[in-house]
């Protein structure tokens, strides 16, 4: 792959964004204690898909084309025969449809890259690599290669731990039992300190909080997500700009 | 190693539709003009996804998950260590789920 190009910016204000070999590594670096959760919950699906009478292979083309854990594992659940082959890919777009807002809060970096770059990097793009990346930029690191780096050491995590829980079927027990299933939420939960930005950052949590529990006891899947995201980034900004316009007058 | 046309077919049809949200937010943020309450908005989204991501496993899950994000929370605070974080997020959910199955 091609390291250190940058693209050159048009508002000088901006700082330029990098996509560099030493950016992938750090971000593969930093993933790893992640990656590690990632093979317990992949080697969960794989057991699972194996009960519901997925091949080995098809695990493995489900693992490296569709590349989302929650919704391979919801699909699970529809996996009968005949295959509801409409029913599965519209659940699939429906779980997934919160890729939309990880890539939205990306994209004043990323559009900055070149789009074959930008849009072949954003194939490996998931809640755990946008995490670290987001907490990365925050901290002043400008390197898309990074989101790249996390992606691939995620994706070898997953597609590896998937097969061998579908190859191995139920000789390991659930992992929750020893705790590993918290570890996805710990690492955010470090993460989203990182991303504290003051007092202003109460409310709009606080709201993504509440609708997501709400929205996790009513509806199936991940609707929490998307929605108890919408809703606290938008009280939040409905505040700043009605604040804003007090200023103003 | 075999499958049916059916199940390939399937697995296309996933990956595709799974592909077009990963790329459309970044499409779509290329096609809008950019307004400034679309930049506030923007600045609010990773860490109101990040909430709603984790809230549900934290505050309805049950009281081992609960105070293991508060140990983890504190240790996060204190030393801005992910790593350590989640080791110790891990050690008291396991230590925890292990006493409340056995009350």
């Amino acid at each position: 792959m091609s390291d250190q190009s940058s693209v050159a910016v048009s508002d000088p204000s901006d700082v330029e964004i990098t996509f560099t070999l030493k950016g992938l590594l750090a971000g593969a670096r930093r993933v790893l204690p992640i990656a590690l959760s990632v093979c317990a919950y992949g080697f969960t699906f794989g057991v699972l898909a194996r009960q519901t009478g997925l091949s080995v292979l098809e695990v493995f083309l489900m693992s490296s084309l569709v590349y989302a854990g929650s919704s391979q594992l919801i699909v699970l659940s529809l996996w009968t025969m005949p295959l509801p082959i409409g029913m599965i890919v519209l659940t699939t777009l429906i779980v997934n449809l919160r890729n939309i807002l990880l890539g939205a809060s990306l994209s004043p970096w990323f559009l900055r890259l070149p789009a074959a770059k930008a849009y072949s990097t954003f194939f490996l793009l998931a809640d755990e690599n946008w995490a670290l990346t987001m907490s990365d930029f925050e901290q002043g690191g400008r390197d898309g290669a990074f989101l790249l780096g996390c992606g691939l050491v995620l994706f070898v995590a997953w597609v590896g731990s998937t097969v061998l829980g579908c190859t191995l079927g139920a000789v390991i027990r659930d992992p929750a039992q020893w705790g590993l299933d918290f570890a996805f939420t710990a690492v955010f939960l470090a993460l989203l300190v990182s991303l504290w930005r003051g007092k202003a950052d109460m409310f709009p949590w606080l709201v993504a909080a509440v609708v997501a529990v709400v929205c996790a006891h009513f509806l199936p899947g991940k609707w929490y997500i998307l929605l108890g995201g919408l809703a606290g980034s938008i009280a939040g900004s409905s505040i700043s700009i009605i604040k804003g316009a007090h200023h103003a007058k | 190693m075999q499958s049916s046309p059916q199940a390939l077919l399937t697995i296309l049809g996933m990956a595709l539709v799974t592909y077009l949200t990963r790329a459309g937010g970044l499409w779509l943020m290329g096609h809008i003009p950019l307004s400034s309450r679309l930049k506030e908005w923007l600045e609010y989204l990773p860490g109101t996804i990040l909430v709603a991501i984790i809230a549900p496993t934290i505050f309805s899950t049950g009281w081992p998950e609960t105070s293991a994000a508060l140990a983890t929370l504190l240790v996060a605070v204190r030393t801005r260590n992910v790593l350590l974080s989640m080791i110790v997020g891990v050690l008291v959910v396991f230590v925890l789920r292990w006493c409340s199955s056995g009350l």
